[in-house]
């Protein structure tokens, strides 16, 4: 076949196998970034033409909204930012920052979010959605028990995907490219047509049915994508091809699906394949190469969802998680950089620093010296990138895995997770301390069987067994959450684009959350350390702590102090891992708060730490601000000690450091973060956030945000423009350990 | 009976302190009294902050092996030299642990003791505060001599060091006085780099917290232009200067 001309044969010309394709075709590249090529005339153009809706955009909140037809794979013609000018084109409505609606997911979430910006739903719609059609968020609160209710609006259990879709999911975008969409329905056809079972038992029910949503969902991204102009059907015949193919596959899914984060997947390696052999054979130049990535890029900085501003104020600056993870080794020991990892990273130049696509990169203590100090460069010049540990879970997870959202890593194609919420362990401190009552409202949240602690001074041993059967309580009113959300969103928002590009027998995780880790790891060293005294209110009731001894906090390195925060994590997973899972799924959880340890700070009271009430909590498995104060290194090696077999969905650290601090020359800068990096993952840290920036910017771009469309930062798990933050998450990035030295 | 070492701080992630990525172990005491320290804290010999054994504080080095890889240990201050059984046994387990080990002094100290220490000392970094013995008596309120001692044996032993130079308006910015000392310090084959610092007033509050006058108070910070010009005077002697 001319699709294929050129490359090697293997097993994916026999089964739907991507990997095997790759690591049969790819080409490691082992140099430097000099090969790199500018930003073409039409790029240039098209970005700045954006540049100007982003501002408007930033303005007015939003750029423009549909308010009449819900969004679905072929429901909007298409839309162009400049046809002439496009290298790879599509959007997600039929014009450039327009967002779509998604009642599915729940109506009043659409309603309020239009309503937020001055616009209305139409009235047919609003009547379809409430009268005919029951949503995801309906089916939710008709299951929901009194105690999940109470524990969701009191904040012990927050951020519930029970009223918009639930995301981390990664369809294998790149199989559209591969094997063109005909095939791949041909393929599911087939299986649906050999599923005909003497017990037509439920599951068997389910997964008959969820195939025929899979076959509608792909024919309606040919008829999408033909609407462009372009015929999907059979593989990618060339490297514009294989781009293009690969996007309009992933602008189905996002078309499809309000996900809380819609990730990429691992694509530049794999579409390097079709690079390399275009440059090889005269049919493209290097800088066409670069021009395509930055164009399809582009495209990927343009995913916007309509959002309330209650979720805003959980997660600011419009994040999508467009994440696209980059590098990594193979089974065998070889790098998986390759020159498109370098383009991919070179749009941060060629477009300017951006949060999305959520740039990644799986790092390996094996990876070429070259591409490590590119990356350290990359991070120095923008704060775009993330990194993530391929030593530490491509054991687990093959050489073909990709993140999902900020943390969560997952076989691409044969891996899903039913993905939800987070449980606040300070706040379940402060129950354990009042018996289950909200030390904010004081109404009784659990059920009345824990007994208050009545001492004067804490005292460790109570605390700490109290605390542990709070906890029972806790994971399991969670679970039960969890259950009933994703049972109704595989009823009511089935992602039926994103599974027609899985395996039909996939692996399910389903993943939980926990905040506020070092506020409870804290309040255990200081308890332990001998002197927390409870100041108690008229009714006995215990609203503040008295610190009266220093103890070491977490984040020094210190090995008692750090060991709470580990057996914390064990403890937790233990408890969540004894109870039974929706559609069997295998339990895991994350450390990670990305930007809501704002708001979940705001909805917690005075803790035994010292923290007072309302004050933000650290995010993810960072210490709390400020405390960690033996240095960088000492605060990495804190955090990765924190165990990643009870906590497989990913350990979030935020770091951020002044350039000056780093080192003095630039390239003792770059080489100080490799080894940074090179220490952290070889201790086992799983994921960091790298920050590189001076307090003052940050300041001044508070005062003059007009002169910084285009800053961005590294917050838990994603990037954000720094200038789309509420001013209450830009003044708790700017208190943050900045690790600065003199 | 063990030898303990009296120790202000740690820091964990130096770069400024010898090649690559340092654990640096501030001492405590020192004989000198800057003007312009900013670590004021670290004057004082009874001062009791942090008392540990040489195993003790390799433990805590131990624990960021991993970081530390193409860096190393850094001993600094206070002087580290008050301390020399101290940082000779820590730096003896570091040398069988393979880490590489840097001084940071001011080379006032030079008797048999720190010898045996720069027998264990891969780097020295080694401040020289001023060329001229008076200047250098009223910035430091200690005696030029020895440190010009100090690097004079470096030479004969042929140990590396780094020299630093801090760069304070009106107290160490004179021409000739750069010229002195860049012409003295040229002279060492041992000299492999020069670090030109500019003085800062982030060690200000300290001072306050202290109950100590500082004198530098009003001082300001060195302008780009006048490190230029240091730097230019130090490049027309072949210093190695890194930017």
């Amino acid at each position: 076949m001319e699709a294929y001309k050129g490359f090697k044969e293997g097993k994916w010309l026999e089964e739907i196998n991507v990997t095997d394709f790759i690591m049969s075709n790819y080409t490691p590249y082992t140099g430097d970034e000099s090969f790199l090529a500018p930003a073409t005339d039409a790029t240039n153009q098209l970005w700045d033409q954006l540049s100007g809706m982003f501002k408007e955009e930033r303005a007015k909140g939003i750029y423009d909204a549909e308010t009449r037809i819900p969004s679905q794979i072929d429901a909007y013609g298409a839309g162009y930012i400049n046809q002439d000018l496009e290298k790879i084109v599509g959007l997600q409505t039929d014009k450039p920052l327009k967002r779509g609606i998604f009642p599915n997911g729940g109506l009043r979430m659409v309603e309020q979010g239009l309503e937020a910006y001055g616009y209305k739903i139409d009235p047919i719609t609003h009547e379809i959605f409430s009268k005919y059609r029951t949503t995801h968020n309906e089916g939710v609160f008709a299951a929901y028990t009194d105690t999940i209710k109470k524990a969701r609006s009191s904040a012990i259990i927050t951020g519930l995907p029970d009223a918009y879709g639930r995301g981390r999911i990664i369809g294998d975008y790149r199989r559209v490219a591969l094997y063109g969409v005909d095939h791949l329905i041909e393929k599911r056809q087939s299986r649906f047509n050999a599923c005909d079972p003497d017990e037509m038992t439920e599951a068997l029910i389910r997964m008959r049915e969820e195939m025929t949503l899979q076959v509608r969902a792909l024919k309606a991204l040919k008829k999408m994508a033909a609407s462009y102009g372009f015929d999907i059907s059979k593989p990618a015949t060339n490297a514009l091809e294989a781009t293009q193919w690969t996007y309009f596959a992933y602008l189905a899914a996002i078309k499809d699906q309000n996900g809380a984060a819609m990730s990429l997947g691992r694509v530049s390696t794999f579409l390097d394949i079709y690079v390399e052999r275009d440059i090889k054979n005269g049919v493209i130049t290097e800088s066409e190469a670069q021009e395509m990535m930055d164009h399809f890029v582009m495209k990927l900085r343009l995913v916007r969802y309509l959002r309330t501003p209650e979720y805003d104020a959980l997660f600011s600056g419009d994040p999508v998680w467009v994440t696209e993870s980059i590098g990594g080794m193979t089974n065998a020991g070889v790098t998986m950089v390759t020159k498109n990892s370098f383009r991919i990273l070179h749009t941060l130049y060629n477009i300017g620093p951006s949060p999305e696509p959520n740039l990644t990169v799986l790092w390996s203590d094996n990876l070429p010296q070259t591409w490590k100090r590119y990356c350290a460069k990359v991070s120095i010049d923008t704060s775009s990138l993330q990194y993530e540990n391929d030593d530490l879970m491509k054991p687990v997870l093959g050489d073909d895995y990709g993140i999902a959202c900020c943390v969560s890593p997952m076989t691409i194609g044969k891996q899903m997770q039913f993905f939800g919420a987070r449980a606040n362990l300070p706040k379940a401190l402060l129950y354990t301390i009042n018996g289950g009552r909200d030390e904010r409202s004081k109404v009784q949240v659990t059920p009345e069987i824990f007994e208050p602690i009545k001492g004067e001074y804490l005292e460790f041993d109570e605390v700490w067994n109290k605390y542990d059967k709070v906890l029972d309580w806790l994971a399991m009113t969670y679970v039960k959450s969890l259950n009933i959300i994703h049972y109704m969103h595989d009823k009511y928002s089935y992602e039926a684009l994103e599974m027609a590009l899985h395996d039909v027998e996939v692996r399910r995780t389903q993943a939980f959350g926990i905040a506020g880790l070092s506020i409870v790891a804290d309040s255990f060293a200081a308890i332990k350390a001998g002197k927390v005294r409870v100041v108690r209110d008229e009714d006995g009731f215990a609203v503040d702590y008295v610190v009266e001894e220093d103890y070491v906090p977490y984040g020094n390195n210190d090995d008692t102090t750090d060991q709470y925060a580990v057996q914390l994590v064990e403890n937790f997973m233990n408890k969540i891992r004894s109870h039974k899972m929706y559609r069997d799924a295998i339990p895991t959880q994350s450390i990670l708060t990305i930007t809501s340890n704002v708001v979940y700070g705001k909805k917690t009271g005075n803790t035994p730490d010292g923290r007072r009430g309302g004050a933000p909590f650290g995010p993810g498995a960072n210490p709390m601000h400020g405390r960690d104060t033996n240095g960088a290194v000492a605060s990495l090696a804190s955090v990765a000690k924190l165990p990643f077999e009870h906590a497989s969905d990913g350990i979030s650290y935020t770091f951020a450091i002044t350039p000056d601090t780093l080192g003095k020359s630039a390239d003792e800068k770059k080489d100080n973060l490799v080894s940074l990096m090179d220490g952290y993952f070889n201790q086992t840290g799983q994921h960091l956030n790298v920050n590189v920036f001076d307090r003052a910017l940050l300041e001044d771009a508070m005062a003059h945000p007009e002169n910084y469309p285009q800053l961005t930062i590294r917050v838990s798990g994603y990037a954000v423009n720094f200038v789309k933050l509420t001013k209450e998450q830009q003044m708790d990035v700017i208190s943050r350990t900045i690790s600065a030295k003199f | 009976m063990e030898t303990k070492g009296h120790v202000h701080s740690f820091e964990s992630f130096g770069t400024k302190d010898g090649p690559g990525i340092r654990f640096v172990l501030f001492m405590q005491g020192c004989p000198l009294r800057c003007l312009y320290c900013h670590n004021t804290d670290t004057w004082s010999t009874s001062s009791r902050n942090k008392t540990l054994s040489p195993q003790e504080a390799f433990n805590e080095v131990a624990k960021v092996k991993g970081f530390i890889r193409s860096g190393g240990v850094t001993v600094s201050g206070g002087e580290p030299l008050l301390q020399p059984e101290f940082v000779l046994e820590l730096f003896k387990l570091c040398k069988e642990a393979n880490i590489h080990t840097a001084l940071d002094t001011s080379g006032f100290i030079l008797n048999d003791k720190t010898k045996l220490v720069l027998e264990q000392t891969d780097l020295v970094l080694l401040d020289i505060k001023h060329i001229d013995p008076v200047k250098y008596k009223t910035l430091t309120s200690v005696s030029l001599d020895n440190t010009l001692r100090f690097i004079a044996y470096l030479e004969t032993i042929n140990k590396p060091a780094w020299i630093r130079y801090v760069v304070v308006p009106g107290y160490s910015d004179d021409e000739a006085d750069l010229h002195q000392w860049a012409k003295f310090v040229s002279q060492f084959k041992v000299v492999k780099r020069v670090d030109i610092l500019p003085f800062h007033q982030m060690g200000t509050n300290k001072w306050e917290e202290l109950g100590k006058k500082y004198q530098l108070k009003d001082t300001p910070t060195p302008t780009p232009e006048s490190i230029k010009m240091v730097e230019n005077i130090f490049l027309s002697y072949g210093l190695p200067i890194v930017k």
